[in-house]
């Protein structure tokens, strides 16, 4: 039996866990650990300029790889940084370990230096969290952190480790299995409620297939592909889902919800059977929940229970994993009639035709979609996207070609501006092979400039591609739509030398105003080994397009320009 | 059961016994906006476990968005949530001494209980009853001005 400090233990953990990266900064209570990776050389650490990019430098490795990532913070603000981080991981589901260190046992409760309560703050934000007491759990608790962040409905979880475990010494085990009695994730389907799912199906004529970012999550896009092309039912996206069919397969109708396309949100709206899949009815999906697919009933396929019946209620609850399920389902529709669904097909394929995705292009300016659509080009498929959060978000969704699942991370449940630089850093240093874009905004990029530092460091190059409208855009687009066009604090006319910034901390600037420029930056950033700040001009008042209003009925949306009449 | 939006109703939580995971589910009520109208907890007897007893309001979907979020915590064990239960709540009284001691004795023992305490200046009472009753109890109590009643809140067990 080893005897080692719980420093070492939490690196042995680390490496027990085939963690290769992890990021971290480091501080009072979590020194021993930071001295016992110093003599390691299991896993690399990449030191991030602040505690919440190294939580979402690990989310993008998580999202990335399909791993646990694994961020590591001191105690009080260090910890306090990184909450953002947890709860954006929280509510996309995303599998990660967060350590952080803890003032000692006798000082907890005392308002020692750099004491928060960690596992109080954290509570709401992860799904689960420990606060190790004694030297003896540490194992254990290390070996079910992981275990719960990766099984049934993936989550971050919180290790907080006081600063005397770190340094006591005993022995170590490493637990090769964990039994949690009071955990026990649902994995396979209910043999009935399936059979009934399949009867629902043959019998739909207008099936839609809904599919959210729990396919990603369950790696079963394969499964899903296979399902609608055995059935021909035409297939919706959420914005985690985005990858999950493939831009070219005929099948998808795109994005619905509040920036869905008008095939996506006629699709739902007149559907008469929702198969949902890994998908939660969320808000921003729904728009007025009343009006929402009123004439289908539902099949829902969650691996959280607490998922099904939360929002809309539910005609065939399916709890379990939806790559169980499928498995399960796809066999017994063998004998699915194809042709019961061409009249369905016909009439959403009018409606893309009718209101296809679009935009107006212009020769003066780069239009934000013509960026999207030319990265696509010129990289597509070979390329991790990332995105903040706001209208270069919704653009991203809505117009990059991608093919695959995990090739586009972003922050959908929280919305966290500042997320897609560090989570570049993580999708980059799992695939150093690939482009790794994060396109962002002027308001967005700010939020975690000080990734420069560790970009240029490690020499991990990230493409920045800034779609600039000297605005916050989306706030922006919203004033002008419900705010008689009072542009409260959202004009970002002042501005830094973005080139100039990003050269000053070791990476290299590109100005771009013309489709010229756009062209020539992209491909010299793709060859530099440098990180980038690509800074796009692009037109000011651009919206994003469809759009349903707040609250609004999904089929009630504000259409582009460029689409032939209404309905 | 009807589907009544603001029903009373009673969850036993049976949870592993290790710190802070009351806090977890009281956390979570408090997130989710959910209502606690009482809450007991203590150890089940030669378990690692705890025994939660919590009473609240609302309609059947929203308790069943309760169960189910219970449920997702990590050291829950199970919820109950209660149909057929036998309820009861205890409660200690307080009353000054020159009150009518003979008809306070009366009255806790109509209600399940009796006298546990007799000091210089005051009486302490003691009833154990269904939820209803208890709040009988204290209604008719009122008349012998108590000092302090404290209520034990709710514990339940599924017939």
């Amino acid at each position: 039996m080893a005897q080692m400090s719980g420093a070492q233990m939490v690196c042995e953990a680390i490496i027990a866990e085939g963690v290769k990266t992890v990021f971290g900064y480091p501080g009072g209570a979590i020194m021993h650990v930071y001295d016992e990776i110093y003599k390691q050389e299991g896993f690399e650490h990449i030191l991030n300029r602040h505690e919440q990019a190294s939580v979402h430098a690990a989310d993008g490795y998580a999202r990335a790889t399909g791993e646990v990532g694994v961020a590591m913070v001191t105690s009080g603000p260090g910890f306090t940084n990184a909450v953002t981080g947890l709860a954006t991981a929280y509510m996309d589901s995303i599998p990660l370990v967060v350590i952080s260190g803890q003032v000692p046992l006798a000082l907890i409760g005392t308002d020692g230096f750099q004491e928060i309560d960690a596992v109080g703050i954290s509570r709401p934000c992860t799904k689960h969290n420990f606060l190790v007491r004694t030297l003896e759990e540490l194992p254990r608790v290390l070996k079910e952190a992981f275990y719960i962040a990766r099984s049934g409905r993936p989550g971050p979880v919180l290790v907080d480790i006081p600063k005397d475990i770190t340094v006591d010494i005993g022995e170590f085990v490493y637990p090769d299995s964990v039994d949690i009695p009071t955990y026990k994730p649902t994995y396979k389907g209910n043999k009935r409620q399936i059979e009934k799912a399949v009867e629902a199906i043959k019998k739909a004529k207008k099936p839609l297939l809904y599919i959210g970012g729990g396919v990603v999550l369950s790696n079963a896009y394969e499964l899903v592909r296979e399902l609608a092309k055995k059935t021909q039912i035409p297939v919706v996206e959420t914005l985690m889902a985005r990858g999950v069919m493939g831009a070219k397969n005929p099948l998808l109708l795109g994005m619905l919800g509040m920036h869905g396309n008008y095939a996506s949100n006629m699709a739902m709206s007149e559907t008469d059977l929702v198969i949902s899949l890994g998908a939660r009815f969320d808000d921003r999906v729904t728009g007025k929940l009343s009006e929402f697919a009123k004439y289908a009933d539902i099949i829902h396929v969650d691996i959280d229970a607490a998922n099904i019946g939360k929002l809309v209620d539910v005609d065939y609850p399916i709890v379990g994993d939806v790559t169980e399920v499928l498995e399960a389902m796809l066999p017994q529709l063998d004998d699915v009639d194809t042709d019961r669904y061409e009249a369905w097909r016909n009439i959403l394929k009018r409606y893309d035709e009718l209101h296809p995705q679009s935009y107006v292009d212009s020769d003066e300016v780069i239009k934000p979609q013509w960026a999207i659509e030319r990265i696509g080009e010129l990289i597509g498929e070979d390329a991790i996207i990332t995105s903040d959060v706001g209208q270069h978000q919704m653009w991203a969704a809505q117009h990059y070609p991608f093919d695959r699942p995990r090739q586009w991370i972003n922050s959908g449940g929280l919305g966290t501006m500042g997320f897609g630089f560090p989570a570049a850093l993580g999708a980059k240093r799992a695939f150093p092979e690939k482009t790794v874009v994060n396109v962002t905004g002027d308001g967005s990029i700010l939020m975690n400039m000080q990734e420069l530092v560790t970009a240029a460091e490690y020499k991990i190059p990230v493409i920045n591609m800034i779609l600039n409208n000297h605005f916050l855009g989306m706030v922006r687009q919203w004033q002008t739509f419900f705010y008689e066009k009072r542009y409260s604090e959202t004009d970002l006319t002042f501005q830094p030398n973005w080139k100039a910034l990003a050269e000053a901390c070791g990476g290299i600037g590109y100005d771009v105003s013309t489709k010229a420029e756009f062209d020539a930056a992209i491909k010299d950033a793709i060859k530099q080994d440098k990180v980038c700040f690509m800074n796009v001009a692009v037109n000011r008042f651009e919206d994003v397009l469809p759009m349903v209003p707040s609250g609004g009925a999904l089929f009630n949306m504000m259409l582009p320009q460029t689409t032939k009449g209404d309905a | 059961m009807a589907n009544l939006a603001n029903e009373r109703r009673v969850i036993s939580v049976i949870v592993m016994n290790e710190s802070s995971v009351l806090s977890r589910i009281t956390s979570l009520f408090a997130a989710r906006g959910y209502n606690i109208e009482s809450l007991t907890v203590a150890p089940i007897p030669d378990s690692d476990m705890s025994h939660i007893t919590i009473a609240t309001k609302g309609s059947s979907k929203l308790m069943e968005q309760i169960t189910k979020q219970l449920h997702k915590l990590i050291p829950v064990y199970k919820v109950i949530e209660h149909e057929e239960m036998v309820e009861k709540e205890m409660v200690l009284a307080k009353f000054p001494i020159a009150e009518n001691l003979a008809d306070i004795s009366v009255l806790s023992a109509a209600y399940n209980g009796g006298v546990v305490n007799v000091g210089k200046e005051m009486i302490i009472v003691m009833v154990a009853d269904e939820p209803k009753r208890v709040k009988h109890f204290i209604e008719a109590a009122q008349r012998y001005n108590p000092c302090e009643i404290v209520r034990g809140g709710v514990v339940a067990i599924e017939r």
